[in-house]
């Protein structure tokens, strides 16, 4: 029996998909210790290996070694589901990012709907899991996280509309294509098309921020108000698929920023395009958010509801209807 | 109106913040009864800590008590050995050298910056800032580092003796303590421009979490937070005891009542006290930094006395009331975090949970020294 070479394909990249998102997960979490302990005047982890390095290995095996605790008066199969709804949307949404020129699992031509599509899933994933702990912190907590990601939802997607009118396609390749010769011609700096695509950027940012509840939107895990919000009753592993979840997440945001808004494997000065330059855009956002995290305080929940409807969604309106009148205009 | 838009107010239910909560920083717990994010009402609920330091003392001599009141508020220890020491001192008349109470004035303004720094940067963490905290330990250390190097310990103070201190400081003390102050006085404006001025900070502190003038009286709270809310009181200036009459400071008040008011109020304690600590190395006398005439078993005279101290977090009295013998006849040790902490259900009801815990912050709560 011979096996079709698209299986095989399809299969390699699966593995490879996983084993991205896990290695990810495992060296953003050492990333964010080392960069908060440099913003901190600390060193960050340095026993684990050389420079900490294997310092994610440890905290493997610490929490693959744990007990996995089914706290009573919890509803056994939303608490068990929960995390893996988590992971398994954000390792589905890896499969439409095109990371180089042929670096794609599958090229569809709705992929930006899909990823899209997938990253409301994840929400589900935390409500499930904080509804199912019948712990009182995690119930606000989802409260608090479904609110959020759909007022932060909102604006975000009305940008994707805009961009998918100037780009005419939600095939993320072809977007990328459009972006090729040098940084003047990706869409973050693509004027003619609408002035204000730079703050349409910048919304994408901050929605991003708040879609993948990352700090100052962390309302979610707001440890000195909900100890660790929906996550609270989770022991070991549990906890782990969570946090592996939370840093695809950011892995994907910041994929999807690359692809729509830097260029994604082409190079700021149309020299080697290559999966390098999408890599290096890709982690220079995941260290600007890192370093956001680290130097500013939470904000309240009411004023980040406040943020996304009185001042995102009308400004990413008006970019919609500004960018639709020039497409007509011009 | 709709049903949809009316709250049913049956619909509360009741959160147990604490007594392990990463928001109380100790073993606090508050009953608090939710309608959704609203806080409908808050019940503190103590003793988880409760030590009987007050009955600790009947049964102790005068000096044997001494230790325990560095245990009771840790941050600021060395105010409660202040506040201890001069009571008995009064109790027993005892003469105290000059030296000694400058050197008293001088180690305690310096654990109270000491105590307003860990504050700042534990209060910040409320708020979600992480970073902030481990600047200001920095600072931190370097106080702790100069009063172990004249008290011998570092958190849990035991400085004071009855008529003067136990050590003498040296001139590395004196030339740490400057370099300390000219140190912090060019770190201030850095915390200012990145956590006062954060645009983040100032609408979580702004105008949330009022307390008024009549609270506090109500309450009887001291110390920042009844200053934030426009009360000038400090025992220092108004019930003036050691040298403080000799020195030049002012007393930091604000008229807002928030919670802004109250950080604002630390952060320029902090500079006073600065102030006080670099004025006080300035006259610092010569002579002994005990009394000669000291004895060495205390026992006051029959009668009822009582002296109040200045804290970081408030008006700390002592009241003994002696029988002549060698252990109190009563101790009755009036705190003031417990006053403050007395006004949060008042001052917290129909408030967001993160603007309460922003609230309880602000009031600068030590836990240990709420139940002695």
């Amino acid at each position: 029996m011979s096996l079709h070479p698209e299986v095989i394909r399809l299969l390699i990249f699966l593995v490879g998909i996983i084993a991205f998102a896990a290695l990810n997960a495992a060296y953003l979490v050492w990333l964010e210790r080392k960069e908060a302990g440099h913003i901190q005047r600390r060193i960050g982890p340095k026993e684990v290996g050389p420079f900490g390095l294997l310092q994610p290995l440890a905290d493997g095996i610490k929490l693959m070694t744990k007990q996995l605790i089914v706290p009573a008066g919890v509803d056994p199969i939303l608490f068990k589901i929960a995390p893996i709804l988590v992971m398994v949307p954000a390792i589905m949404s890896f499969v439409t990012i095109p990371y180089g020129e042929n670096l794609v699992a599958r090229n569809i031509d709705i992929g930006l709907l899909m990823i899209f599509a997938f990253a409301s899933v994840n929400v589900l994933g935390l409500l499930l899991g904080a509804w199912g702990s019948r712990n009182k912190y995690a119930v606000i907590s989802a409260a608090r996280v479904v609110s959020q990601n759909v007022a932060y939802e909102i604006p975000m997607l009305i940008t994707v509309v805009t961009l998918v009118m100037i780009t005419g396609t939600m095939n993320l390749h072809e977007i990328v294509m459009q972006q090729q010769g040098g940084f003047w011609n990706w869409n973050i700096l693509n004027l003619a098309a609408s002035p204000l695509m730079p703050v349409a950027f910048l919304i994408f940012f901050v929605c991003m921020l708040a879609e993948t509840n990352r700090a100052p939107f962390d309302m979610a895990e707001a440890e000195s108000e909900l100890i660790a919000g929906a996550f609270t009753e989770y022991p070991g592993m549990g906890f782990g698929v969570f946090f592996m979840g939370e840093y695809a997440n950011i892995v994907i945001g910041a994929s999807v920023a690359t692809i729509l808004f830097l260029g994604g494997w082409q190079c700021p000065f149309g020299l080697f395009p290559g999966v390098h330059w999408f890599l290096l855009k890709m982690y220079f956002l995941i260290f600007t958010v890192i370093w956001i995290r680290w130097t500013y305080p939470r904000t309240t929940f009411y004023s980040l509801l406040n943020l996304s409807w009185k001042i995102l969604i009308p400004i990413s309106f008006f970019n919609l209807i500004l960018t639709s009148a020039m497409i007509k205009v011009f | 109106m709709s049903a949809f838009a009316q709250t049913q107010t049956n619909e509360t239910f009741v959160l147990n913040l604490g007594p392990q909560h990463p928001a109380t920083h100790g073993v606090l717990r508050v009953k608090l009864v939710m309608d959704g994010e609203y806080i409908v009402d808050a019940e503190p609920v103590l003793g988880y800590i409760h030590r009987m330091h007050e009955k600790m003392g009947e049964n102790r001599t005068w000096a044997q008590f001494m230790p325990n009141t560095g245990r009771m508020d840790y941050l600021h220890a060395l105010a409660y050995n202040h506040g201890y020491v001069s009571v008995v001192e009064r109790a027993a008349g005892i003469e105290v050298p000059e030296r000694a109470e400058y050197l008293r004035v001088i180690t305690t303004e310096l654990n109270r910056i000491s105590s307003h720094l860990l504050w700042f940067g534990a209060f910040v963490l409320d708020l979600g800032g992480f970073s902030p905290l481990l600047y200001a330990f920095d600072d931190r250390e370097q106080i702790l580092d100069l009063l172990e190097s004249v008290t011998g310990s570092r958190l849990t103070y035991c400085y004071f003796r009855f008529g003067g201190v136990y050590n003498d400081i040296d001139e590395n003390f004196a030339a740490g303590a400057r370099a300390f102050i000219k140190r912090l006085r060019e770190r201030m404006p850095m915390y200012h421009a990145l956590v006062t001025k954060n645009i983040i900070l100032m609408k979580r502190l702004q105008e949330i979490g009022p307390i008024s003038e009549e609270m506090c009286r109500k309450y009887g709270a001291t110390g920042p937070v009844a200053r934030g809310s426009g009360i000038n009181f400090d025992v220092r200036k108004h019930e003036p005891y050691s040298i403080y009459p000799e020195l030049r400071f002012d007393v930091p008040v604000y008229t807002e009542g928030d919670s802004m008011a109250r950080y604002m109020v630390r952060m320029d304690e902090i500079e006073q006290s600065m102030r006080i600590v670099e004025q006080a190395l300035d006259k610092l006398p010569e002579g002994p930094v005990m009394a000669a005439k000291a004895p060495k078993i205390i026992k006051p005279a029959k009668g009822d006395y009582y002296h109040a101290v200045e804290t970081a977090r408030g008006s700390f009295g002592v009241r003994v009331v002696s029988d002549g013998s060698n252990t109190p006849y009563r101790l009755k040790l009036r705190s003031p975090t417990f006053s403050n902490l007395s006004l949060f259900g008042e001052a917290c009801r129909g408030m967001l949970l993160p603007d309460a815990l922003a609230l309880m912050g602000s009031l600068d709560l030590v836990i240990p020294e709420i139940d002695r």
